[in-house]
């Protein structure tokens, strides 16, 4: 359904996207992921039409984004990062303008109606844009890509500035039309793109650093080997048996936490999984594991893993 | 480009702009009328060449934001991914600014027919001067359109608007300067007032109809332009 070809984008010295490739199936949900910066919104754009590519393709559906731009946008709902709103217009008004817009076939009062029942913006359409809040705006600005009902949606950091219960009914609402769209979202946020994503894309400095499924990617970034634990028990026999553990490479005692408890990180030779091990250490000397939970990587330990592990492809294909 | 015109008609009348700018065109426009009336003219053709004096410097009020908005908003990202070609997207704005133009002129209609009510109107000078100073507007709206589309800060591009419609204003001016006879009347060909004035005449001249239109067209041409580049930088 879109095909990127090894696109580059220069702006002066600096390549905010390099050599990016990938597709992606009708009906797929692709979560692309990478920090502020990465070059997500750009490869979005470049994607959209809004801007052109230093080198390399687009395809939407057999159109050439940039040879047959209007057949190929027709395909496309596009929400960027800020939405486009206009302050000084109603939401009726602004929705009304974007079906003229996007020159849409369809029946124009049903239409609306099923596009705002669809994104909850039903009590606000009387309203002046301007005087909606954050989270309605993020709505409303769903709303404009999904006019027309374009096979294709792109959506730049859908979720950005909603609150927990607005960020999970825009969740939930993006797997829906996942079943009928082929969406593309963007997002900093890896349990976010792990939760609607089929696939994930990840890019860190304007390059692709792995493509695959969100669990094969988590097994990539698999932290197994490293824990954190609280058991009850003697400080130092504890830490003991955990380093005596084969494998182990360190631990590390973070004190008493609860009365009688302890809490200890550990770390073992990289894909060693030793949750196991653990387990029979601490059964063995009659101290129960109150908790163990895999140390969480931030997304810049990922980009690190992905970037610095010698064993992982640095230009894609890793996990794939 | 329907959808675009009659968004941006509409916000010309949800903001400030499209009314204030049409109350000074009025006021502007019925002072000078009841100038001529008062000292026994029955001509509009003075209140014509008044006109071409103001209203040069009121069209960057109706041009400063056409482009510039859209790109500080970030609605521009709308615009230019929607399956609207930029010919389109430009064609929209600029007939929205034309039609709040051809609103604030349409009053000199009012004025010739009163006039008429009393004594005989030269119709076919009248008209003459009526689309000169439709094509003037044309002309000037597509040099703002341009200018806007340059910046994304409204205040820039009405006061660079200002500039160049005093330069061009002032442009035959420059004829007197200049001793080459061949420059001089490149200059003249070029005058706005000079090509105006042939029109205020009631002489309908293809060169000067043409100069007008393609003036305009040449500044929609680079507005869109502009629009192209900057998806390429």
């Amino acid at each position: 359904m879109i095909e990127v070809n090894h696109l580059v984008k220069q702006y002066g010295v600096k390549r905010a996207v390099d050599d990016i490739s990938f597709e992606v199936e009708k009906g797929e949900i692709l979560g692309f992921l990478g920090p502020n910066g990465a070059g997500k919104s750009t490869t979005m754009n470049i994607i959209t039409g809004y801007l052109s590519a230093t080198e390399g393709t687009v395809t939407i559906d057999g159109h050439e984004i940039l040879d047959d731009p209007t057949a190929a946008k027709k395909l496309i709902g596009y929400l960027p990062e800020f939405p486009p709103l206009y302050p000084d217009m109603t939401v009726n008004e602004y929705l009304e303008f974007v079906f003229d817009l996007k020159k849409v076939a369809l029946p124009k009062k049903a239409h609306l109606d099923e596009i705002c029942g669809l994104v909850r913006v039903d009590d606000v359409r009387g309203r002046l844009i301007k005087n909606l809040s954050k989270g309605y705006k993020q709505r409303v600005g769903l709303a404009e890509a999904l006019i027309g009902n374009p096979e294709v949606l792109i959506l730049d950091e859908p979720t950005v500035g909603l609150d927990p219960k607005q960020i999970i009914e825009i969740r939930t609402l993006v797997k829906k039309l996942g079943e009928s769209h082929t969406v593309i979202l963007s997002s900093h946020i890896l349990p976010e793109v792990q939760a609607v994503c089929e696939r994930v894309i990840v890019i860190n400095h304007g390059l692709l650093v792995a493509d695959g499924r969100p669990d094969e990617l988590s097994r990539e970034l698999s932290s197994d080997h490293k824990l954190t634990l609280r058991v009850e028990g003697p400080e130092k026999k504890v830490a003991n048996a955990l380093a005596s553990i084969g494998g182990m490479e360190k631990v590390v005692q973070l004190g008493e936490r609860e009365p009688g408890c302890f809490d200890f990180t550990v770390e073992a030779e990289s894909g060693n999984d030793i949750r196991r091990s653990v387990f029979r250490a601490m059964a063995s000397g009659g101290w129960p594991i109150l908790s163990m939970r895999s140390s969480e990587l931030s997304l810049e330990d990922i980009f690190l893993q992905l970037t610095e592990d010698p064993t992982t492809d640095n230009k894609g294909g890793a996990g794939k | 480009m329907t959808a675009i015109m009659r968004r941006e008609l509409n916000s010309y009348f949800t903001s400030p702009i499209g009314y204030v700018y049409l109350a000074v065109f009025y006021l502007l426009c019925g002072f000078m009328y009841t100038q001529v009336i008062a000292s026994g003219y029955s001509s509009m053709s003075y209140v014509f060449s008044y006109i071409f004096t103001f209203c040069m410097f009121l069209v960057p009020i109706l041009t400063m934001r056409l482009m510039s908005e859209d790109r500080k908003q970030k609605t521009d990202q709308l615009l230019l991914t929607a399956p609207v070609s930029l010919t389109e997207h430009v064609m929209g704005k600029f007939l929205a600014a034309l039609i709040v133009y051809t609103l604030g002129i349409a009053v000199t209609i009012l004025q010739a027919f009163v006039i008429s009510l009393y004594t005989t109107v030269n119709w076919a000078v009248f008209a003459g001067s009526f689309v000169g100073i439709l094509l003037l507007g044309a002309a000037c709206i597509g040099i703002g359109m341009f200018i806007s589309s340059l910046t994304e800060n409204q205040v820039i591009a009405a006061v660079a608007g200002f500039a160049v419609m005093l330069f061009l204003s002032l442009f035959d001016s420059l004829a007197d300067l200049v001793s080459i006879s061949w420059l001089k009347s490149v200059v003249l060909g070029m005058s706005f007032y000079t090509r105006f004035y042939d029109l205020t005449l009631g002489v309908l001249d293809f060169a000067d109809i043409f100069f007008f239109l393609s003036v305009a067209a040449v500044f929609i041409f680079l507005t869109s332009r502009v629009l192209e580049k900057r998806r390429w930088s």
